[in-house]
């Protein structure tokens, strides 16, 4: 049971940076659903410098550049241009899957080199490492594990309780009023976008590089949509979207680890589960009554100061 | 008065397309002076206003703060100016408390201490006269609990220079009394205060100065005092009128439209309407006044099916309607014709030209599944030159349209099924004084022809000149239904705020939109 | 903030001006697709050349780009029906499979009946599975308000991993050695090939002509218009959204699937799990290049074609990835997104250094 849980985690980190990511967006008022499009370009940027280079920090920031390109893409798109976010989100997703298959066509089967892998090995944390159980699921990981938890306390923190992550609540929750108060709603669009996207990349990276560390196509397969769900779930809040990319990828692994539980279903079966999950979920949050759990106010709404 | 003015605009243009909005605007306003921008709808009072608040931009011209020759180019440079600017829509964020609107876009620490925030917040209030709960939420707000954390917002910002844009228009008679006296306040402190409206009697009450604008141009700028309500209105509309709505008076009427203990509830099962019973009788109008989102909105909703009543019953000439969708009633042979707040949201598709709207209530006439447009079309032209409606044609849009325009076209269609029951919701609101009375005019003929009507109005001097009784609402009840001659603004002022508990029930439906 | 520019809003713009800025995003998407192919040391004269040579260079090619072409038209047909609702179907591929599963099911089943019986049920089951896989998000967002963008996608993969349960499961051929497949069908499950392109071109032409109309000069069709511009004008005219809904679902789907019957039956002879082949991405692409026009469709989707088979050739003959076509698509369509601001707003230059930027003209 350790064992699935610990494996568990890693499986949550691609879609907790991916969640976080769009969390970001969302909060700045943009619908980006090109967050599949965005990982599988932080994906295989990620795995093409550590794979050229050798050098994990140069391939994470890569991978963080790739999706925050894409994401730049999708910004000037909709934020400047007022192009339709939901058709150019799809848009940034066929294209990132092309683009991650151009690139990374010539690699198929190469393996993340030794000495990279071995700086993604399993640190025990001091301590808290030590704590039974809780300890050493949560705390014997990779430091690609502990930069999401370090994520999921920075996005808290800025969110709620700082001035910059005021101001880009009130964007997305009423633009106009932002833009009234004197608040640079683009610039902070570009940003969160921006930045959301750079997260994605990262979600990607953790795929292409830690997970499975040799180079297959298409290595995302719509964990990108499931974080969309999953921002839904978490109600825009970080810490409820660790524990939902948890369950997720609890539920994504599942179909390796059946045999050794002792279940026996075909593994496409299972591996449906966290698809109908999904599914379930988007259901389930149809019906949230609470003002502060719906959706930013002016979400995928695009602004033009002059146009009232 | 100091011997810089406040805000000097000297020869302002500015052109949208086509359109010239403001042609060569001189404006002065002193500290220390409530000043009035008059002018009817599209005389471009807002424009003019914009390009302080930094919204617009103007093509030529140029505007001095303080005697200094500035350029506004975002709201943020405006906030920097001490230049604050109330929008008719207020521009508040729902979720957050009133603390956290005032903060945002903000310069401070990076870690927000709301602490400090309150507390210059408070000795803001005590200074005006203003009451504000800093940690209540702006949904839970009436609308003049919004409207006075707008000013504390401004105020916050520093403002010397306070614009309002139509700041009377959804307030009760009482509410504008308090506002007034915060203005007189804002104006002791040497604030410059500008106001747009198009209400003369609040100009001639409030005003030092009164600049008057139409159809983009200045016409000219006058002391309060030394001028009479006939004069401005001539300024306004550029030839006399006569400012007096008719009231067609018919004698014969009959039962139309029954309501009796109708509820309605929202999807979170709060009270939208509770026990409302009224009779709408033939060659009618009815009246409805209200704070916003009193449940005017489902009143009208509910009687054409839009919305579904709890409980009670609402007869339409003896039959129960409640229960039925608009299909369903449309199938009863019930004919009823609805203008609804949201023309363009709710009554047209937008970016459907003329003929497609009027569609819109022909296609269901039609047998089997083809779409005919041969008789849609003949309509369209019918109700352009009946109406007069300004088009370049029956195929633009109607999202190309004015105000006016657009409204003459819902209407126009609304009226050609020959209704019995005619719902109009705010159908002046946005229109000039010329198309207003055409609009007046075109109701006057329906009440004539035996076609009941429901008016609901903001402006108490048009439904007490236009209707024959008002019902008022408050918080979903009916508080008073009164013949409208025999009663006053101030009493009618008075019902629509009984039983409010700090306005949350208005607040709560969003009476900001 | 400060910026020379002005941009004005534009009246409307004549259709001809429109598809002209339409045009010239095209050209930039494809001169900027040169420039990124620059960067992978790629020739864009030559792989532009080798694109059209391999599409269309040679009859076999041309038949090839048309077996290419039908797929996609019909998805895009189904595609814009849901669109044009402002109902993102982005389900095709799952709605595909479906189809082709559903076809498949028949097809190995009554393998014995005649030809064009079968062929009719095939067609049937196909269509119905589409619909009904495209339905079930339907009903809940017409009756809950669902979104449907997630669900739809989320469909797909269930559908993937059904057929590739099947595929690996109970549907495997004995009789292939291990070889993980589906058996062939029989000869009366293949569709007949009419001038040398399977009988698909037809349909897709009939389809083309028969959406146009169905979208322009039927009630239904107004109604998908009326209810894609605003949910509340049409429920204030007494239209009964669920249904419309519905229907328009029924429709989306079912053309899916029926795309799915015919790549089953023409092009692939048994169900495969990768049977809808990005059709279902693709035609959102085409759908949305063409403004959700049936007839315009049908050429953007020629023109899509011979992109993808290209992509095909080029990857054979000079060993550049096939996946260069998705890109170049995704860049097409950035451009154009793009290009849609144009239509609506006027750039210009201002002539003094203060920059206005204006509000539409009113009649």
């Amino acid at each position: 049971m350790i064992d699935f849980l610990t494996a568990a985690v890693v499986a949550t980190m691609p879609l907790l940076f991916a969640t976080l990511g769009e969390i970001l967006t969302e909060k700045s008022g943009s619908l980006n659903l090109g967050v599949e499009g965005m990982m599988l370009m932080g994906a295989v940027f990620g795995f093409s410098t550590v794979y050229n280079t050798g050098n994990p920090f140069l391939a994470l920031c890569a991978a963080f550049l790739a999706g925050a390109v894409g994401a730049f893409i999708f910004a000037l798109i909709t934020v400047t241009f007022q192009g339709n976010q939901v058709v150019t989100g799809l848009t940034l997703t066929i294209f990132g899957a092309g683009f991650s298959r151009f690139v990374g066509d010539h690699m198929i089967g190469s393996s993340v080199p030794r000495a990279a892998q071995d700086f993604f090995g399993k640190v025990k944390i001091p301590l808290l490492g030590d704590i039974p159980f809780v300890g050493q699921i949560f705390f014997r990981q990779d430091v690609f594990v502990y930069l999401g938890y370090i994520m999921v306390a920075v996005l808290s923190v800025y969110i709620y309780k700082t001035r910059p992550g005021l101001n880009m609540k009130a964007v997305g929750e009423n633009t106009a009023a932002a833009d009234a108060s004197g608040i640079p709603v683009n610039l902070y669009k570009y940003l969160h976008i921006v930045a959301g996207g750079g997260l994605c990349g990262l979600g990607g990276a953790y795929l292409g590089i830690v997970s499975v560390p040799m180079w297959q196509e298409d290595v995302v397969t719509g964990r990108g949509w499931i974080a969309v769900a999953l921002v839904i779930l978490a109600g825009w809040n970080p810490i409820k979207a660790l524990v939902g990319s948890f369950v997720f990828g609890a539920l994504s692994i599942l179909g390796l680890w059946q045999g050794s539980m002792g279940i026996h279903i075909s593994q496409d079966i299972v591996n449906m589960f966290p698809y109908l999950a999904t599914i379930l979920i988007v259901i389930i949050s149809t019906h949230k009554n609470r003002k502060e759990d719906r959706p930013p106010g002016n979400l995928s709404d695009p602004y033009f100061r002059e146009e009232r | 008065m100091t011997s810089t003015p406040a805000i000097r605009m000297e020869r302002i243009t500015k052109t949208f397309g086509t359109v010239t909005a403001n042609d060569n605007i001189n404006l002065t306003v002193w500290n220390g002076e409530i000043h009035a921008l008059l002018g009817e709808n599209g005389a471009g009072k807002s424009t003019l206003m914009n390009m302080l608040s930094g919204i617009y931009r103007p093509d030529s011209g140029f505007i001095l703060i303080d005697g200094k020759q500035v350029n506004i180019a975002s709201p943020k440079d405006a906030i920097k100016m001490g230049i604050g600017m109330i929008h008719q829509h207020f521009k508040l964020v729902d979720v957050m408390t009133a603390a956290d609107n005032i903060i945002i876009g903000q310069k401070g620490k990076f870690l927000l201490s709301r602490k400090d925030a309150h507390q210059k917040i408070k000795e803001i209030s005590e200074r005006y006269g203003l009451e504000i709960d800093p940690a209540k939420k702006v949904y839970e707000m009436s609308v003049s609990e919004k409207q006075t954390l707008e000013i504390v917002k401004v105020l916050y910002r520093g403002a010397r220079i306070l614009i309002m844009d139509e700041p009377t228009a959804v307030l009760t008679p009482q509410e504008i009394q308090q506002l007034f006296r915060i203005i007189r306040n804002m104006k002791e402190q040497g604030c410059a205060v500008v106001i747009i409206t198009h209400k003369l009697n609040e100009v001639m009450e409030i005003s030092d100065r009164i600049t008057v604008l139409r159809q983009g141009k200045s016409i000219d700028t006058i002391e309060t005092k030394d001028v009479k309500v006939p004069t401005l209105i001539e300024m306004m509309v550029g030839r006399r009128v006569e400012l007096k709505i008719k009231r067609e008076e018919v004698a014969e009427k009959k039962a139309l439209l029954n309501f009796s203990h109708v509820t309605v509830l929202d999807k979170e099962k709060h009270e939208m309407l509770n026990d409302v019973s009224f009779e709408l009788k033939t060659s009618e109008i009815l009246g409805i006044a209200g704070v916003a989102g009193s449940g005017q909105k489902e009143l009208c909703e509910v009687i054409c099916g839009l919305q579904q009543a709890s409980g009670g019953n609402i007869l339409f000439e003896g039959e129960d309607i409640v229960g039925k969708d608009p299909y369903e009633i449309y199938k009863l042979g019930i004919r009823m014709g609805f203008v609804p707040e949201d023309r363009l949201g709710m009554g047209l598709v937008a970016s459907m030209d003329i003929v497609h709207n009027v569609v819109l209530k022909d296609y269901r006439m039609q047998k089997g599944v083809l779409l005919h447009r041969k008789s849609s079309i003949d309509k369209s032209k019918r109700i352009v030159e009946s109406l007069e409606v300004l088009t370049p044609g029956i195929t633009t849009p109607v999202r190309r349209l004015s105000g006016g325009n657009i409204q003459k076209v819902l209407l126009g269609r609304e009226i050609d099924i020959l209704p019995k029951v005619l719902i109009t919701a705010y159908p002046v609101r946005g229109l000039d004084i010329g198309a207003s009375f055409k609009i007046y005019d075109l109701l006057n003929d329906q009440k004539k022809n035996g076609v009941g009507i429901i008016f609901v109005g903001e402006d108490l001097d048009v439904l007490l000149d236009l209707c024959d009784r008002i019902l008022i609402l408050s918080g979903g009840k009916v508080t008073g239904l009164v013949n409208a001659q025999e009663t006053t603004k101030e009493a009618i002022g008075y019902m629509m705020t009984v039983g409010l508990e700090e306005g949350f029930r208005a607040a709560r439906t969003g009476g900001t939109a | 903030m400060k910026s020379p520019i002005k941009i004005i809003k534009r009246g409307d713009l004549s259709k001809k001006k429109t598809v002209m800025i339409q045009l010239i995003a095209v050209v930039l998407s494809l001169v900027f697709a040169g420039i990124v192919m620059l960067f992978f040391n790629l020739n864009p004269l030559e792989v532009f050349s080798t694109i059209v040579r391999g599409s269309i260079g040679t009859d076999i090619r041309i038949k090839q780009t048309i077996v290419r072409a039908i797929p996609l038209i019909i998805a895009s047909l189904g595609i814009l029906v849901a669109f044009k609702m402002k109902f993102w179907n982005i389900g095709g591929e799952g709605q595909i499979m479906m189809g082709a599963l559903a076809s498949s099911f028949v097809a190995l089943n009554f393998g014995d009946l005649p030809k064009p019986l079968l062929l009719l049920l095939m067609a049937m089951a196909g269509a119905i599975a589409g619909g009904i896989w495209g339905l079930i998000p339907a009903l809940f967002k017409a009756k809950m308000g669902t979104n449907e963008t997630i669900f739809t996608l989320m469909m797909n993969y269930v559908a993937i991993k059904y057929v590739s349960y099947l595929q690996y499961g109970p549907w495997r051929d004995p009789e292939a050695k291990g070889f993980p497949r589906i058996p062939r069908f029989t000869d009366n499950g293949v569709l007949p090939k009419v001038a040398g392109v399977h009988i698909g071109w037809i349909f897709a032409l009939l389809l083309v002509v028969a959406v146009f109309f169905f979208m322009n000069y039927t009630k239904k069709g107004y109604e998908i218009a009326v209810v894609g511009e605003s949910l509340n004008t049409a429920r204030y005219a007494g239209m009964h959204v669920p249904s419309i809904i519905i229907t328009a679902m029924l429709i989306s789907g079912g053309l899916c699937g029926f795309v799915g019957m015919i790549q089953a039956s023409a092009v692939e002879k048994t169900l495969v799990y990768t049977i809808s082949g990005n059709y279902g991405f693709t035609a959102i692409i085409t759908a949305w290049l063409a403004r959700l026009n049936a007839i315009a469709t049908l050429f953007v989707c020629l023109a899509f074609a011979v992109l993808l088979q290209g992509a095909d050739y080029i990857q054979l003959s000079m060993h550049v990835p096939s996946a260069l076509a998705q890109v170049v698509q995704g860049v097409i369509l950035f451009f154009v997104l793009g290009s849609d601001f144009f239509i609506r707003y006027r750039v210009r230059w201002a002539k003094d250094s203060s920059k206005t930027t204006g509000e539409g003209a009113s009649v």
